[in-house]
């Protein structure tokens, strides 16, 4: 009798293994970063609508993150933090995850275009490709910029779900887009100055490794600093108001506090309390991007009593 | 007449991957057939080119 356990295969992966493939947790993040957008954006969108739009931009990030795990499979094997993901633990082969990747990518977006309009759906295909090609192919392995430079994949959702409800591009999301992108580098940084043996270990080079831990303070400072203007301007936009402004001026104060702290330390005083003060402002880091557009989201809802906005 | 064997983890994991495929299916179905009751409802445009003048369709200028 022939029996299916003929084709047995101890690593067959469960329908679990591939929602981890779309990587759930950074697109947690990309639904409430675009969900702000759809919803500060001065036009009201059909709940459907919204909604569609949303989890097709979640289904397009998820895309992405299966071919960033197909094309980083052999590094991602390498370090603590990664290589559980289903690909390096033999779970599901890279060639599905391509698969996935690439149907996923194809529906999200002629979806998104039949749902919402073909800008969103454009600036949609341009985020996969700038995070699967541009930051996982080319710039991931090949210069130490590569957080700055990728983050730009990271901070497009906000601007997508402006676009699915005005179906432009203006002031408003290019400020939510800066905001991100300038966020980015600090916060990976400040991960990377203690989680050194991963990047080190699969070769990958993060600032830490080629221009040194003291290089990468005085990088975490400098963005940081730059990146409080980009926050604050966006508190006087028409998604701003007092909310936001109050909130952006406290959160940026205590982030250049938290990267001044990281700067003035060097690594004998950071191996001490095992990577206390970059570990806080790592946590803040979390805080600080999801409070910014909380407060968006604040100023937008309180907008129909007269209460949000200037 | 034999027993059946007992059932493998290995079934429980494939049951699960189909059911997790068709409901997934089954949502997208519902979901699209949401979205097009709500475009119809609105009245977005409801024809596309189809390589024939279709003189319905044409906007008058300034429009």
């Amino acid at each position: 009798m022939s029996d299916i356990r003929a084709f047995e295969q101890p690593g067959e992966a469960g329908f679990g293994d591939y929602v981890q493939l779309l990587k759930p947790r950074v697109m947690s993040l990309v639904v409430f970063t675009a969900l702000v957008g759809l919803l500060v954006a001065p036009v009201t969108v059909h709940p459907v609508i919204a909604f569609s739009s949303i989890l097709f931009v979640a289904l397009g990030a998820g895309a992405s993150g299966a071919l960033n795990m197909w094309w980083d499979a052999d590094i991602d094997a390498v370090m603590r933090r990664t290589k559980g993901r289903p690909v390096p633990a033999g779970k599901v082969e890279a060639g599905e995850a391509l698969a996935v990747g690439l149907a996923l990518s194809g529906l999200s977006v002629v979806m998104l275009g039949l749902a919402a309009n073909w800008l969103a759906a454009g600036l949609l295909a341009f985020t996969i490709f700038f995070y699967a090609v541009v930051y996982s192919m080319w710039l991931k392995r090949s210069t130490p910029q590569n957080i700055v430079i990728g983050g730009a994949a990271g901070a497009f959702p906000p601007m997508v779900g402006w676009a699915c409800a005005t179906g432009s591009v203006s002031i408003e999301s290019l400020l939510m887009f800066a905001l991100i992108f300038m966020w980015t580098p600090p916060h990976f940084w400040a991960l990377a100055l203690f989680m050194k043996d991963d990047y080190s270990k699969a070769g990958v080079p993060m600032l830490t490794v080629t221009h040194g831990r003291k290089a990468t303070r005085n990088h975490i400072l400098a963005y940081t600093l730059l990146l409080a203007p980009v926050a604050v301007a966006a508190g006087f936009t028409s998604i701003g108001g007092p909310i936001y402004l109050t909130a952006a001026v406290l959160l940026n104060a205590w982030f250049i506090i938290g990267a001044w702290r990281i700067w003035r330390r060097d690594e004998a005083a950071a191996e001490a309390d095992s990577y206390a003060v970059e570990k806080s402002v790592f946590r803040f880091s979390l805080y600080y991007l999801f409070l910014h557009f909380g407060a968006f989201l604040a100023e937008a809802a309180l907008r129909p009593y007269g209460l949000g906005g200037w | 007449m034999a027993a059946f064997p007992p059932e493998h983890e290995l079934h429980k994991r494939r049951l699960g991957r189909n059911v997790g495929v068709g409901v997934t299916l089954g949502l997208f179905i519902v979901l699209v057939f949401a979205l097009t009751v709500v475009k119809v409802t609105r009245g977005d445009p409801m024809q596309a080119f189809d390589h024939k003048v279709r003189p319905e369709m044409a906007t008058e200028e300034g429009q």
